[in-house]
């Protein structure tokens, strides 16, 4: 079993260090929360990039979306898996064979999406791996942002808050 | 610049003062600046669709969040332990939320018969008129919470140690009995405070507070909050479309799958509150914020005060009987023990001989303590409920309800304490 409590060090570290991801299971429908994701980290200069073999070659918010993570060109650091936890094995062993030639250094979960024994193959080939999150809300919540909805951040500190990215 | 640090590291005094609560992004104010502002304006038509949406965080209007209100909701979440919070007018208010989000017409719950008695009208009185029946246990007995579990229940009710008659149920055993059922165990932790207790951390998965009693703790604003847990699986089973099925409202958005542990509080908030209105005050909010960093200060004065109070009146010649958990003689005690090490709060009855007139005759003759309908406050309160609270009742009610004609109810306050003996002391030579 995969521990599934993450501190706030590693999430801070996994968002600071990412510049791009690429989101496996993105939809078109605006009203799905991997859409409205997708838009929110791309307004945190996230690049996001689609991919769904169900819409490949359309765009959503501007970018190409792909049918598979091979399809991706160019580097991203995170595959971020909006699958269901069934999927979710199959896509990370693509990642595993894709982290070299396209630098994936970060498997991310989203809420709800749990698979142990696929985080530990991930892990044992050296990629950081978090389940059952959102990055969205992580980002949020480490940002302040959360606390807007009273939800409890766990942050505590006498400094002024660094807004956003 | 340094991260900040998690929470969980620091204590709980220091968690009452910070938690929440940040330096004004803007300005750098240190305390949190009390905003009266019904509304807060949006960057662009696009900002302001994904705010109604809720696909982004930020404000839109103060009956839904409010920056004041949102650092005592964070704070009151992080002392519970829990991971989300949303504040309302009143407890009741709170508690309104919460079965508004959890049942439909026709449902079902289960609560403690020692409850507060405006929780006991509300329950068995006003929310049948909306089609949600509730039934009533024994917190000492906890199987008769099983036993009144239907296929339309939908969640046990109970106070952590109860107003007034200072009642611990055996609360593993009914969050044992609420988990088997696949029904969430929510429990009402104001006469507690999550100082004395943590009802999480014994299984329940929804906690209410009237902020109006200990948490403000000066008798100076109403207020309510909600906390949940985070940990229950509300597609577990069938019972909870409003977190597991699409929101017409909201385009089709599904509250579990979208906000996953704080997804009930987002449904209590964004349908709940937005469409019934209990909104809490910005200026209140931030009385209470202001109540909580002495909360540990507080309580425990409250608490030393109290068993000396309850261990004085039992001696008294002129005291029938005194129900007080944090003494040997109830049968709470050993609850007491068990769940609440640091005490278990300072509202408690006890009986005067001579029945009604002689109970009449205490409250009249305090001069210190005053004569009022609240608990909770640094003012020590007392009141004789069946001439008060409960006149309304029959004398079976009003023994059945805890509130005999003998009965009085005490709120220890937080003043020197041979003074509060020696008011209680001079007014009981006069019954």
């Amino acid at each position: 079993m995969c521990n599934l409590n993450y501190s706030d060090r590693i999430i801070r570290q996994v968002l600071e260090q990412t510049t791009t991801i690429a989101m496996v299971g993105a939809s078109a429908n605006w009203v799905r929360p991997s859409n409205f994701a997708m838009k929110y980290l791309q307004q945190k200069k996230y690049r996001v990039i689609p991919v769904n073999p169900v819409i490949s070659g359309t765009e959503i918010h501007g970018e190409t979306c792909y049918a598979e993570l091979a399809e991706v060109p160019g580097p991203f650091e995170m595959v971020d898996i909006f699958r269901r936890s069934e999927d979710a094995g199959k896509i990370v062993d693509e990642a595993i064979n894709l982290k070299n030639e396209k630098g994936i250094k970060i498997i991310w979960m989203q809420l709800g999406v749990i698979d142990h024994a696929a985080g530990a193959r991930a892990e044992a080939e050296g990629l950081t791996v978090i389940m059952d999150r959102c990055p969205k809300i992580e980002f949020g919540r480490l940002n302040h942002e959360l606390s807007w909805s009273g939800i409890n951040t766990g942050v505590i500190s006498s400094k002024r808050p660094r807004l956003a990215r | 610049m340094t991260d900040p640090k998690i929470t969980q590291d620091f204590g709980f005094a220091t968690r009452a003062i910070h938690a929440g609560a940040a330096p004004d992004a803007a300005t750098g104010a240190r305390n949190t600046p009390i905003h009266h502002s019904t509304s807060y304006v949006f960057d662009d038509a696009e900002h302001a669709a994904s705010l109604f949406n809720l696909q982004t965080f930020g404000f839109i209007y103060s009956r839904l969040t409010n920056p004041t209100v949102a650092v005592l909701e964070e704070r009151i979440a992080n002392l519970e332990g829990g991971r989300a919070a949303c504040a309302a007018g009143s407890g009741h208010a709170a508690q309104f939320l919460v079965f508004f989000t959890l049942l439909e017409p026709g449902d079902h719950f289960v609560a403690s018969r020692n409850l507060y008695g405006g929780s006991i009208t509300q329950f068995g009185t006003s929310f049948k008129k909306l089609g949600w029946h509730c039934d009533f246990a024994d917190p000492l007995d906890p199987e008769t919470f099983r036993a009144a579990i239907k296929e339309t229940s939908k969640a046990i009710f109970i106070e952590s140690v109860s107003n007034p008659s200072s009642v611990i149920g055996d609360i593993d055993a009914i969050a044992s009995i609420a988990q088997e059922a696949g029904i969430p165990l929510i429990v009402d932790n104001t006469m507690a405070t999550p100082y004395l207790f943590n009802p999480i951390k014994y299984g329940a998965d929804i906690v209410t507070h009237s902020t109006t009693k200990y948490l403000n703790g000066h008798g100076n604003s109403m207020g309510g909050v909600i906390v949940e847990a985070g940990k229950f699986d509300w597609a577990q089973n069938d019972k909870f479309p409003s977190m597991t099925s699409p929101d017409d409202a909201y385009h089709g958005l599904t509250f579990y799958e979208t906000f996953g542990d704080f997804g009930f509080t987002m449904r209590a908030r964004a349908v709940a509150l937005r469409d019934f209105g209990p909104a809490l005050s910005p200026t209140n909010a931030f009385m209470t914020l202001t109540g909580i960093e002495t909360l540990p200060l507080r309580m425990d004065r409250h608490v030393a005060n109290a068993e000396a109070v309850a261990t004085w009146l039992e001696d008294h010649p002129a005291i029938a009987w005194v129900s007080y958990a944090g003494l040997r003689s109830s049968p709470s005690f050993k609850h007491k023990n068990k769940y609440f090490r640091q005490g278990c709060g300072s509202v408690f009855t006890f009986g005067v001989k001579g029945g009604f007139d002689a109970g009449i005759r205490l409250v009249e003759g305090c001069t210190l303590l005053s004569h009022l309908a609240n608990v909770g406050d640094t003012r020590s309160l007392i009141l004789h409920p069946a001439s008060t609270t409960h006149r309304q009742l029959t004398e079976k009610q009003q023994i059945a309800a805890g509130a005999g004609p003998d009965v009085v109810r005490i709120s220890v306050g937080i003043e020197t304490v041979s003074d509060i003996i020696a008011d209680l002391e001079q007014a009981l030579s006069k019954t």
